[in-house]
């Protein structure tokens, strides 16, 4: 028995689907066509997609606030159309705007949000200043919104999403705005949670975050899934494992790009993507790539590295490709 | 853990409440200031001039027939204030709504939530407003107090349709054009400040329409002491149909907006 010893399924979609009505002078839009998804407890997953690409409304779809119009989905078994208060009393969301109040102070925030889930002003006085530790804005606890830095406020909001204990966070592009430090502190804090057992969905734009933080990640392209399963599987599946990046100075660029389509053509099995300013070849053996190019021509500089999720991304997202 | 008194809609009643307490001052100017000044200013002073000149029928004072008036006014101010642009608002810029949106509460819960506050508003600047009139010994009738639910039953009556217009609304201007060619028109012809009688036969049909001049013409009876049971029940059933219209209305529009 395989799913025996497998947590229990949170979220269960399938051919989920939102196509939003026509406004005026506009067609209706499907924004999500055809999705499978499933969480399970404790588990990180990541919806990726270029802008437009369906996944704030996937979100949406989730927190039982957008009502699909195709397919059906089951959150904490339950149906979002019927049961959508018994499901976002258990979830926690971060838009991905920050929707806070600007007139109230950080504590002010986090309480008044509290008491849309009915938590006693006690157990909401003693979370609340838990919440401020957890986003290190202590020094800024009775301060208003106003004065909160981009970043500052980020960490706000989703201190404010936690505030009921969620058992799912849904958080959307959560780390946009954060400097390096404060988004080093986020994964960490995502990662506690995960370990905790809170399941988490996670947009983004950064791939290294993804791959850091997720278990599984899905693709979306124009509403619809390109790819699904762990960063290691996708990496393994959608492009050859290494990458040789080449830069040349200026006038040499096109002369580096003929050389290496020249080798492909006689048969070197190498994918090329042809960047502004640099040439990405894809190997299953970088350095032998390397030695093979460098023959013909010289670059600027040259470097060998590990695949990534960016990698698949770029290749399953439409950016052109020259084989 | 949830308290037992926990109710979904008293929490966005709450929460009106606590960006109130930010605020309160310029609101209290607003609604309890400017109409006692009004009062003070209008009522006595043009009474002054009014009731020498053309007294009204029955040898009522002018303030008698005014206060009232714009007790009822009042209300109608407050309520497409709170019932437009804070629900714009709500929405589009401050977006506590969407806020609330993700929270257990339901599109209702946050409707009823906010009529609520609303309503409370109205009723405390009322209250308040009718004590002034008593200071001033304007009312001949202690029915006088009764003009307090009255003035809350019109708030709900303008407030309620106003949210479920609001909630759809886009743009910024849209609100500010309403105030101008919609709530305007509405406050100064609607026979609130002078008896329907002297305005133009044509227009006189159009303000029987108006839930202003319902809720103006009862608070007046109610303070002056000339409640016919007719009229008063007309008054009322008009502005509970109406109000009971915009209130299905809102709630439509909320959950279509609020779960899009
Ligand atoms: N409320 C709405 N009404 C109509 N169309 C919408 C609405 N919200 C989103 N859309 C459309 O649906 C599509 C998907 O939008 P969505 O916001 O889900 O994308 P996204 O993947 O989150 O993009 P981004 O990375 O830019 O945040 C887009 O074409 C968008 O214009
Ligand atoms: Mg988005």
């Amino acid at each position: 028995m395989t799913s025996a010893h497998r947590e229990p399924l949170l979220v269960e979609g399938s051919g989920l689907g939102k196509t939003y009505p026509a406004g005026p002078g506009g067609a209706a839009v499907p924004a999500v066509r055809g999705l499978d998804l499933e969480l399970r407890r404790g588990e990180a997953l990541g919806l990726l997609g270029t802008n437009g690409a369906g996944k704030s409304t996937t979100m949406r779809m989730l927190a039982a606030v957008s009502p699909p119009t195709h397919g059906t989905l089951r959150v904490f078994g339950l149906d979002p159309l019927h049961d959508g208060p018994r499901i976002r009393a258990r979830l926690g969301v971060v838009p991905q705007d920050d929707m806070l109040d600007q007139e109230l102070t950080v504590r002010e925030n986090l309480v008044v949000y509290g008491r849309y889930f009915g938590l006693p002003k006690r157990v909401l006085r003693e979370r609340a200043e838990r919440l401020i530790e957890f986003a290190a804005l202590e020094a800024k606890a009775d301060a208003p919104v106003t004065a909160l830095s981009g970043g500052m406020r980020r960490r706000l909001t989703i201190a404010r999403a936690l505030v009921n204990e969620p058992e799912i966070l849904l958080l959307d592009e959560p780390t946009t705005g954060l400097d390096p430090q404060a988004r080093q502190l986020l994964w960490d804090r995502l990662i506690r949670l995960k370990n905790d057992g809170v399941a988490l969905i996670v947009t983004t734009h950064y791939m290294d975050e993804a791959e850091q933080l997720c278990d599984r990640v899905l693709i979306m392209e124009r509403g619809a899934l390109v790819a699904g399963g762990s960063p290691r599987e996708l990496i393994g599946a959608h492009v050859l494992p290494e990458v040789l990046e080449l830069r040349f100075t200026g006038t040499e660029h096109a002369a580096g790009c003929a050389a290496v389509k020249e080798l492909i053509a006689e048969g070197a099995p190498w994918r090329l993507e042809v960047l502004p300013d640099r040439l990405l070849v894809a190997a299953a053996d970088g350095q032998d790539a390397q030695r093979r190019i460098e023959a013909r021509v010289l670059p600027r500089a040259s470097l060998v590295r590990r695949a990534t999720l960016e990698d698949v991304f770029l290749a399953l997202t439409g950016r052109a490709l020259v084989e | 853990m949830t308290t037992p008194a926990y109710s979904p809609a008293f929490a966005e009643f709450r929460y009106w409440g606590a960006i109130f307490a930010k605020s309160w001052r310029p609101v209290l100017v607003n609604s309890v200031v400017n109409p006692v000044l009004f009062l003070a200013g209008i009522g006595l002073g043009l009474g002054g001039l009014v009731d020498d000149r053309s007294p009204l029928d029955g040898g009522l004072s002018y303030a008698a027939f005014f206060a009232p008036g714009l007790l009822a006014a009042a209300a109608m101010q407050t309520a497409v204030v709170e019932g437009g642009q804070a629900v714009f608002n709500a929405v589009r810029t401050r977006r506590s709504y969407r806020v609330a949106a993700y929270t257990p509460l339901q599109p209702h819960d946050i409707l009823h939530g906010h009529l609520l506050f609303i309503a409370v508003r109205i009723l405390l600047s009322s209250a308040v407003f009718v004590a002034v009139m008593y200071a001033f010994a304007i009312p001949a009738s202690p029915g006088a107090a009764l003009a307090v639910p009255v003035a809350v039953l019109l708030g709900v009556t303008c407030a309620a349709p106003t949210a479920a217009w609001a909630i759809t609304v886009q743009q910024p201007s849209v609100i500010g054009n309403f105030s101008r060619f919609v709530v305007m028109p509405l406050y100064l012809f609607s026979a609130t400040f002078f008896p329907v009688e002297v305005m133009p036969g044509w227009l006189q049909p159009l303000v029987y329409l108006s839930p202003l001049w319902h809720g103006a013409r009862l608070c007046r009876d109610l303070s002056v002491g000339t409640v016919n049971p007719l009229d008063a029940g007309v008054d009322l059933a008009l502005l509970a149909l109406t109000a009971l219209a915009g209130y299905l209305a809102a709630r439509r529009s909320y959950r279509r907006h609020l779960h899009s």
